[in-house]
């Protein structure tokens, strides 16, 4: 058997595409919260419970229409991607005038409700939900075995972060975008709807993590905890990004995630503190994040 | 960036008011109505029930420190209080010593932990410091989960109550009740000195006007710094009272949502008001036990209480008495 410093290189590889996953899921979460705050100046403590809202939407469709899941990685994003418009105009858009701390005492709060909800109707054991035919089984690349859903979970992840980086960066709708972020006040003045696109971004973000979700059902069970246990490491890559920061959220989340996965193979004991010892030391070193341009 | 709860901080009616012991006469009034609720009501309800009453309140006290006079919203509390929960409880229980030192240390640790994760935490403001707050508190979780000392999934159980000073037995819950009284007394009027001091009057110009506080030759981060390390001591003290009353810490000090119901609680009742922490207790921690019985709807309850009160409800039942008879409370 090879061995890689010291480790077998099945369980070497093994674990850095199970990082890779897992860095796929912070990629997507991380950047719709980044957006979300670009935009909002909010930090979307709902991103979690909508996260497992999405992987629920899939569940539900399968269960209770017969719609699989190609479809629902298309419709489950939409759909929870209302709700969130519905949540931003009835409920967030009344705090934006005041100490934006009250945007993520909301956003909790609304978690807690949502979650709550769930936990009630369906439990806490979680329900399969099953990898499409079509993506089942697995290839032999020669050094591992490599599962194909997980490939293709890390391919779209990466297709998707990456389409949004350049839907922000060179289209007009992300320049008009990065312009409102900016200063909203100025393009306002020239005509353009800002609290529309406040609403769209908010909308934006809500999908991602409803994509992720999706993407997530057939790995993790589909259970009410599921944003939850994503939630709180997703925020440490944030900081670790820099707030607000498009590329950082991506580039940290696949990053930690790997880093995450190697800590398992080497020490297993502090794989699930490493991202956190990790943001311990880039605030030592890099107050602003590793991307981060604000203060 | 001011970080004021602008709807919280209500002007009071006289300009200069007369303080008694640095209560204005509302607030000394209001406090005698509290030491005389604490000494009646343990013969009127189950005092278990009011000694956790109590303790949410010294905690929700604590976090108020920061959110209330310092302006920065801590979401990692749960750390010092469950991390002073565990200490007292392995103290008392492994080395059988006095539970009034377990309590002591119980608060060293909270303090000592805030000094180092506030350190850390301090030089940023707002929502970035409600994150990293939150991020090193699930930091000490992810410790405390893996740490041997703190039983895992067990947690710390049948922990002694022991003696308090060495001959005050706590075995009986009315001894237990009244040195948890008196602590929460004692840590009331702490924080109370603490904001009515020369120290107490810097840390609110900082929360008014930090670029201003520095050019007055004050090093903010420093006052922020000690101001922190009081509020997570007290926290300490607060979870290590309640494993020393119900004999047990857990896994459920240290989880983030314990943090959540700390900021609800200081919500409920007032934000950055005197009395509000405390009202604010006797609201969740009796909802919490009334709720108990129907499972998951505590959690949407209190979701649904977090966004009324964010949306219609933001000084809080203290903060809404004080606005109406303007008074300050």
């Amino acid at each position: 058997m090879t061995m890689i410093f010291g480790v077998p290189a099945p369980l070497l590889f093994g674990q850095l595409l199970l990082g890779l996953i897992n860095g796929a899921f912070y990629a997507m979460l991380a950047l719709g919260l980044s957006i979300i705050f670009g935009m909002l100046n909010v930090i979307n403590f709902a991103h979690g419970a909508l996260f497992m809202m999405g992987a629920f939407a899939s569940w539900m469709l399968l269960n209770y229409l017969g719609i699989g899941y190609f479809p629902s990685l298309i419709l489950s994003p939409i759909i929870i991607g209302i709700l969130g418009i519905i949540m931003e105009k009835t409920l967030i858009s009344r705090l934006y005038k005041l100490n934006h701390l009250y945007g993520l005492l909301l956003t909790f709060g609304l978690a807690l409700v949502i979650e709550g909800l769930f936990r009630n109707y369906y439990g806490s054991s979680g329900m399969p939900y099953d990898i499409p035919p079509i993506l089942q089984g697995a290839t032999n690349l020669g050094f591992m075995f490599l599962p194909i859903y997980r490939a293709w979970v890390v391919l779209a992840a990466l297709v998707v972060c990456i389409a949004t980086w350049l839907i922000i960066e060179k289209t007009f709708l992300g320049a008009r975008l990065r312009a409102a972020t900016e200063n909203p006040a100025l393009v306002r003045a020239f005509g353009i709807n800002v609290p529309r696109l406040i609403t769209l971004t908010y909308g934006g973000g809500v999908a991602l993590a409803a994509f992720a979700g999706v993407l997530a059902a057939p790995i993790y069970s589909v259970n009410p905890d599921m944003g939850d246990n994503f939630i709180n490491t997703v925020f440490a890559i944030v900081v670790i990004g820099g707030m607000g920061s498009i590329l950082g959220s991506i580039v940290t989340g696949f990053g930690l995630g790997v880093i995450e996965g190697m800590t398992k193979v080497f020490y297993p004991q502090a794989s699930a503190t490493v991202i956190f010892l990790v943001m311990i030391i880039v605030l030592l070193v890099m107050p602003r994040g590793l991307f981060g341009k604000l203060a | 960036m001011s970080l004021t709860f602008e709807d919280a901080a209500v002007p009071a009616r006289a300009a200069h008011p007369t303080l008694v012991f640095g209560f204005t006469r509302s607030q000394a009034i209001a406090f005698l109505l509290m030491l005389l609720a604490v000494v009646v009501l343990p013969y009127v309800l189950y005092p278990v029930f009011l000694m956790r009453v109590l303790m949410t309140a010294l905690f929700a006290c604590a976090f108020n420190l920061m959110i209330g006079y310092v302006g920065l919203l801590s979401f990692g509390h749960a750390a010092f209080y469950g991390m002073g929960a565990y200490i007292a409880a392995w103290t008392a229980k492994t080395w059988g010593i006095d539970s009034m030192l377990a309590i002591l240390l119980g608060g060293a640790t909270g303090g000592i932990l805030g000094l180092f994760l506030g350190y850390l935490a301090i030089r940023t403001a707002g929502i970035l410091f409600a994150m990293i707050t939150l991020a090193l508190a699930q930091l000490v979780y992810f410790f405390c989960l893996e740490a041997p000392f703190t039983g895992g999934e067990d947690g710390i159980q049948q922990v002694p109550r022991g003696h308090a000073f060495g001959f005050f037995s706590l075995s009986g819950d009315m001894h237990m009740y009244w040195l948890t009284a008196g602590i929460f007394i004692a840590g009331f009027l702490l924080i109370h000195r603490v904001i009515h001091s020369p120290f107490g009057q810097v840390l609110k110009a900082i929360r008014e006007n930090e670029p201003r506080a520095t050019s007055l030759g004050y090093r903010t981060a420093n006052y922020k710094l000690v101001a922190f390390v009081i509020s997570t001591a007290l926290s300490g003290i607060a979870g290590a009272t309640t494993a020393i009353v119900f004999g047990i810490a857990t896994l459920d000090g240290v989880h983030y949502s314990r943090s959540g119901d700390v900021v609800l609680t200081t919500l409920v009742g007032g934000l950055g008001t005197v009395f509000g922490p405390v009202v604010g207790a006797v609201v969740t921690t009796s909802m919490e036990n009334y709720l108990a019985q129907f499972g998951s709807w505590v959690t949407v309850t209190q979701g649904a209480i977090f966004v009324i009160c964010v949306l219609a409800f933001r000084r809080g039942i203290i903060g809404e008495i004080a606005a109406f008879f303007r008074l300050s409370l």
